[in-house]
């Protein structure tokens, strides 16, 4: 089985956010940016379901600017067997992203898609769903554990009540919770391995898809500050401001 | 027990920062056949780079002709230079001293200079690592430096292998060129195991103590250099403040406390937010935001100081070696022509590190040095007495027949009433942030918990009895990140170290008066994570 898994770069999670002063985005020049830790979840899974043998060959997704290889080659020294970079100067809303994979199912044909349940920029949680819907296949979202045995993977998902067990047939589409797993440390020598592995780059253009970015983004804005605290002295002056306040 | 890993290089350099990246950009110019890496500690290129900086541009000039139509991302040239001695609510305007001139010099971020040089290393061949730190030296039979140990990833706080440990592998080549910065963790280990400081003075460290600020529209001079001294310092102190108009309304800023100061109750953090509140600067700062902090050693010691940079198998550049001009307040050139003084002289003799030392010691990077030599230790002196050597050793370029010594950082700390205090008059702090803690998030410092302390106290139980009364514990002071802490539980009273805080500025290290102190990498990528510094 193939498993493909998309593997989205994103401003790394460390990265204290800053809303450029015009408000037209996020400042991301001279920021660290990193794979989408759900999407280094994904890969993980992938790579051990091909560990058990379930799985032959483990395929990463990037759609981003040309510098986006370096990035690709994180996803190949973990482990992935190859790469497929889709050129975009632009960042693609999630319905263009969904397409965009549809796209390469339908040339790679996996067995199992595994994506982040979001990504922490935009934090969108709609790829994997609207994946699903166009591939016409069972989503299996926000696992948590998963296990296939005869062409059927049965999921552990992350639900407000608890936990939810489903069985869906393959191929199907997966996306990852944080508790699924703990993706593995990169090694030096992986690093230097990853260099001739394959990366096949495709131009958005020549995917022949039609643009689902439909929303318009009017600002940016970083949260209102919290306003300076009051020190009180007792409960008696405590009980008093909330009391001018009219919150008692 | 599994075979541990191996990778064979011609060259490792340990550190990305200037120096590092300059030698391995340098060596692979001239012998492209050559295998050479760099691992760096930080999680990416520059995020653990941090200075002022303004950069004399010749040595770019020779490292990377026609550098100057692909600028670094921030590089502003220096426009005009203002001197101020402050004092608490005002200051005066000096005289510029020469070496403070800088027509001609740009102001960058180090940090983003060092992500913009890396890939140019890359283009060459050379392989780069962020996220993987030099956790020891290995030997070969003989005795010489062989390589470095990665540290392992996935170890406990107890030491137990977590589920995804993964042991890190021996890097072996026939060249360790050691590029850490100031007070290198792996270069401390080698001065002592092949004696480099035999005949040199300790080195001395300052400590810098940095913020970049966004300001509302409008204040900003892009190109303008503004240094001063006094306030809030006493005489007795030798400390400054840099503050660098950026371009996009940017101001990058800092203080710099030398650590030979000899208050134990002296707070270098402190010192920098009292100054920030000044007047001349707060109305600049007002209704702005931090966008990133944090705080470094500084090397000092210079030409009395600088310990043999050569040894079998390995040798010192930049920083870690000591090559910063302290009048000048700059290294980065200094780092840069060491770096590619290191990499000529191996490409002309088959790597081998013997000459080195002469060879650096007879260049323009150690003439700069001996000239400037007597400026900084003649602060020991006070202020006045330090202005006047400074203008003297000026005036007659370091000809002076001595040569003024330097102690160590640790001994020149004063127990706790042995002498008058200074008086600090310091101000209501206004602007943010209002503690270590608060600014310890402006680095985006990150360790992971479950791993083992990597600051190494040798002996805690003198931290509540000798060294409390002796000194007070000045750790939980020279800190600038509140790393270091005296709880009082269940246990009783005891010193708690908050290793997750740390950024990486080795102060700890130099400063403990008893020595017992030692700063070793935590799992790489680990550290903090700054912006533009």
């Amino acid at each position: 089985m193939k498993i493909l898994v998309g593997y989205k770069r994103v401003v790394d999670y460390n990265v204290r956010i800053q809303v450029k002063p015009d408000g037209t985005g996020v400042v991301t020049d001279g920021v660290k940016l990193s794979a989408n830790p759900f999407d280094d979840i994904a890969l993980e899974e992938a790579l051990r379901l091909r560990e058990k043998g379930i799985a032959e060959e483990v395929v990463v997704v990037g759609i981003g600017p040309a510098d986006l290889t370096a990035h690709l080659r994180n996803g190949l020294a973990m482990g992935a067997n190859r790469a497929i970079h889709v050129v975009s100067g632009d960042a693609v809303q999630p319905l263009t992203a969904a397409r965009i994979l549809l796209k390469l199912i339908e040339k790679e044909q996996p067995g199992l898609v595994i994506l982040g349940k979001q990504a922490i920029d935009d934090d969108a949680n709609q790829t994997g769903q609207m994946l699903a819907a166009l591939w016409d296949r069972p989503q299996a979202t926000f696992a948590s554990k998963v296990e296939i045995a005869n062409d059927k993977v049965t999921v552990t998902r992350e639900v407000d009540a608890g936990l939810e067990v489903i069985e869906a047939d393959l191929p199907a589409v997966i996306t990852t919770d944080l508790r699924l797993n703990e993706p593995r440390f990169i090694k030096l020598p992986d690093i230097m391995k990853a260099k001739s592995k394959p990366i096949d780059t495709i131009e958005l253009a020549a995917l022949g898809v039609d643009s689902g970015d439909h929303l318009k983004t009017s600002h940016y804005a970083a949260p209102a500050k919290r306003s300076k605290g009051v020190m009180v002295k007792d409960a008696a002056e405590l009980v008093a401001a909330l009391k001018q306040k009219g919150l008692l | 027990m599994t075979e541990r890993e191996t990778m064979e290089y011609d060259v490792i350099v340990v550190g990305a920062g200037p120096s590092g990246l300059s030698f391995a950009i340098r060596l692979k110019q001239l012998k492209p056949e050559l295998t050479v890496c760099v691992i760096e500690k930080a999680s990416t290129i520059g995020a653990q780079i941090l200075s002022g900086a303004v950069i004399e541009p010749q040595p770019l000039d020779a490292l990377l002709p026609g550098w100057r139509e692909n600028p670094p991302p921030i590089c502003v040239p220096a426009t005009e230079d203002e001197f101020w001695l402050l004092n608490k609510t005002g200051g005066r305007k000096l005289p510029v001293p020469p070496g403070m001139n800088n027509h001609g010099n740009l102001i960058v971020s180090l940090g983003a200079l060092c992500a913009w040089l890396a890939p140019q290393a890359e283009a060459l061949g050379v392989d780069v690592f962020p996220g993987f730190a030099a956790a020891d030296t290995i030997f070969n039979d003989d005795g010489s430096v062989a390589g470095v140990r990665i540290g392992d990833m996935g170890v406990a706080k107890d030491g137990a292998h977590k589920p995804g440990y993964t042991q890190g592998i021996d890097i072996k080549a026939k060249v360790t060129v050691l590029a850490e910065g100031a007070r290198g963790s792996l270069t401390k280990q080698l001065i002592k195991r092949f004696a480099l400081d035999a005949t040199s003075d300790p080195q001395a460290y300052s400590i810098g103590i940095k913020e970049l600020w966004q300001v509302p529209a409008g204040r900003v001079t892009p190109g303008k250099i503004v240094h001063s001294f006094g306030w809030p310092a006493d005489n007795h102190t030798y400390a400054g403040s840099f503050l660098y108009h950026l371009d996009k309304d940017r101001i990058a800023l800092g203080y710099v406390s030398g650590l030979d100061y000899s208050d134990p109750n002296y707070q270098p953090w402190e010192a920098f937010q009292q100054w920030k509140n000044h007047p001349m600067i707060k109305s600049l700062l007002e209704g702005g935001t931090i966008v990133s902090a944090g705080a470094r050693a500084i090397v000092t010691g210079g030409y009395q100081s600088l310990p043999k940079v050569e040894m079998p198998g390995a040798l010192l550049i930049g920083d870690t070696a000591g090559l910063l001009n302290v009048p000048k307040i700059k290294g980065t050139h200094q780092a840069i022509k060491s770096g590619m003084l290191a990499a000529e002289h191996l490409a002309a003799n088959e790597l081998n590190p013997a000459g080195f030392d002469s060879k650096l010691r007879g260049s323009e990077v150690m003439a700069e040095l001996k000239q400037v030599r007597n400026i900084k230790p003649a602060f020991k002196k006070g202020l006045w007495f330090g202005l006047l050597n400074a203008a003297w050793e000026t005036l007659t370029k370091g000809k002076s027949p001595w040569t003024l010594k330097n102690k160590a950082d640790w001994s020149s700390l004063h127990k706790l009433g042995q002498q008058e205090e200074p008086k600090r008059d310091y101000v209501q702090r206004e602007l943010p942030p209002r503690d270590r803690l608060a600014g310890v998030y402006f680095a985006a410092t990150e360790h992971d918990e479950d791993q083992p302390i990597h600051l190494h106290v040798a002996d805690t139980s003198v931290c509540v009895t000798k060294c409390a009364q002796e000194y007070g514990n000045p750790c939980t002071r020279f800190c600038p990140a509140s790393v270091y802490e005296i709880v009082n539980d269940e246990a009783g009273k005891r010193l708690q170290i908050n290793a997750a805080n740390c950024v990486h500025c080795k102060t700890c290290d130099i400063k403990d008066p008893y020595q017992i102190i030692n700063w070793v990498t935590p799992e790489g990528g680990s550290g903090p994570n700054y912006q533009n510094l």
